[in-house]
């Protein structure tokens, strides 16, 4: 990282972070501030150490050992790429799964009727499609009242357009609740549409840092777009042929 | 480009022909509805009506054919017909009611016995570590042994009154719940247990909501083949010693010869079994409707 953003009493606070699976080090010396309701996205080749990095944020990595500083909120909460919901309970009990406040199905239903699924309350998820299954997750994900959200590649089992959906979704909620959101993606357009800010991993280190600094929604159309693309691209060793094959602008 | 109307008259006619040569002398159908001409169907079709019956009514009907054309001497199968005529003489005359009574008290009170245990020992071993290092290896050793080379085991230390017999059917219906619930047990899926860690869940309120829902199939599946070890084990505990039940009656009609009566206690066998398994499925059925929304 080049240089110290300097926030003052950020969501998450990392520094020197190191992790190791056996003798292989993953994660070589992350710094890394995010402000409260920031949004970063999280590039990276396949084993570059994005999940990783996630997992120890989440806390989930039980199995490693390294050495860093790392403070994180309390209030965390994981959207996974699977949906990861339990099958055998109902949508509305999945999503305040664990809850024990007096008002939780109130709140269930609330969460629902903000990703759009209080029709769907009383449905075993397995009915559900993908895309209704993953608002679900960000529903359950949401009710929690997360500080930091945590996010595995969250749409990447989902289908072009529902994952445009999803998109909007996501922004509309980020609006609303602030929470700090670490998204990682292998999609760069889906990094550079949604987040204040993208990561590039590799090797386990941070290799570029980009404030997008445009205003929301955003058009893949605009230079500045493509100019953010097209560093990020040629960052992760894409290059401008491979890309000949797909000029569309969409998803690869 | 878009098939249009002519197109399709001539794959239509086209299709007409070939089926003719293929069939020859056979009519088509006039009309089908317009479709691509498929390929074989290869995946399983729609079972025929009573699929189920056809095969057991068949084989009823060869016995009795069997028998009413003498190729089958009664001295080797009764006929089949003598079923309704002895079960009504069993029934007036011989009390069968009352045997029917103790043999399905015997067989229920033993399998309420053996699943319980089946499922708490199962749960112990399941759950905590502990549990699983004293119980799992003798279950696993009790596996091993044939369970009939216990009977004379369990006579000489419990005698050969109803507490060996609960004892040894118990024995018999314990081991398939302990084996299938614990085995689901352990096979949680590891990403729902990291989801419960990521949803910063309690330990009690990760095996209940969960660990136990997610080994329910595997305790049903238990539940089914214990139920038909009961019957087994029923049958074998029933005749040693017996005064009342239906092993008593089997004993009975093979010191005599009676083979009609011995046919219709095969039957009543039989339907027991039918009868639990019917329950059972429609149990199962309701307790895991959720799966009913991942298959189909």
């Amino acid at each position: 990282m080049a240089e110290e953003p300097g926030v003052v009493n950020p969501a998450v606070r990392v520094r020197g972070l190191t992790r190791l699976y056996g003798t292989r080090t993953v994660l070589d010396g992350i710094d890394l501030d995010m402000a409260r309701g920031e949004f970063i996205a999280l590039l990276g080749h396949s084993g570059s150490g994005k999940s990783t990095l996630l997992r120890a944020l989440t806390g989930l990595d039980h199995d490693t050992s390294g050495h860093g500083e790392l403070r994180v909120p309390d209030r965390r909460a994981v959207v996974f790429q699977d949906a990861r919901l339990l099958p055998w309970k109902r949508v509305a009990a999945n999503v305040t799964l664990g809850m024990r406040d007096t008002d939780a199905r109130r709140r269930g239903q609330q969460a629902l009727d903000e990703v759009g699924l209080s029709a769907h309350a009383r449905a075993w998820p397995g009915r559900l499609s993908g895309g209704e299954q993953q608002r679900a997750a960000l529903a359950r994900a949401l009710i929690r009242n997360p500080e930091l959200l945590l996010a595995d590649e969250p749409f990447g089992a989902l289908d072009a357009l529902t994952r445009l959906q999803m998109h909007a979704l996501l922004r509309t909620l980020h609006a609303r609740h602030r929470p700090a959101i670490l998204m990682v993606t292998h999609d760069v357009d889906e990094a550079v549409l949604l987040a204040d800010r993208v990561l590039l991993l590799d090797r386990g280190r941070i290799t570029l840092d980009r404030t997008i600094g445009m205003p929301s929604p955003r058009d893949p159309a605009t230079p500045a777009f493509a100019d953010h693309r097209t560093a990020f691209l040629t960052a992760l060793g894409i290059s401008p042929q491979d890309r000949q094959q797909n000029t569309s602008g969409t998803k690869n | 480009m878009p098939p249009t109307a002519p197109d399709n008259a001539l794959a239509e006619r086209a299709h007409q022909r070939r089926t003719a040569r293929r069939y020859p002398g056979r009519r088509r159908p006039t009309s089908r509805p317009p479709q691509a001409r498929h390929g074989l169907r290869l995946g399983p079709k729609p079972r025929l009506p009573f699929a189920g019956a056809v095969g057991t009514l068949l084989l009823l009907g060869v016995w009795a054919l069997a028998s009413a054309t003498g190729t089958l001497s009664p001295r080797t199968l009764a006929p089949p017909w003598t079923v309704p005529g002895t079960f009504w003489h069993l029934w007036t005359r011989e009390g069968l009611a009352q045997h029917v009574a103790a043999s399905l008290r015997l067989a229920l009170a033993s399998l309420a016995i053996g699943v319980a245990a089946g499922l708490v020992l199962a749960l112990l071993s399941g759950l905590s570590r502990v549990g699983d290092a004293l119980i799992d290896g003798p279950v696993q050793v009790n596996r091993s042994i044939p369970w009939y080379v216990l009977v004379p085991v369990a006579i000489s230390a419990l005698g050969i009154g109803d507490t060996m017999k609960t004892t040894m059917i118990a024995l018999g219906v314990y081991l398939p719940v302990y084996l299938n619930t614990h085995a689901a047990l352990r096979r949680i899926d590891a990403r729902y247990v990291e989801l419960a860690e990521s949803l910063g869940l309690s330990r009690w309120t990760f095996v209940r909501a969960v660990v136990l829902p997610g080994a329910l199939p595997g305790f049903f599946l238990g539940l089914r083949l214990a139920t038909t070890s009961s019957w087994l084990a029923l049958v074998i505990i029933e005749q040693i010693n017996a005064t009342r039940g239906l092993g008593y009656l089997m004993n009975q009609a093979q010191s005599y010869g009676q083979d009609d009566v011995v046919i219709v206690l095969v039957v009543l066998y039989t339907l027991l079994g039918l009868i639990s398994d019917f329950l059972l499925r429609a149990l199962e059925r309701r307790a895991l409707s959720w799966q009913r929304s991942l298959g189909s």
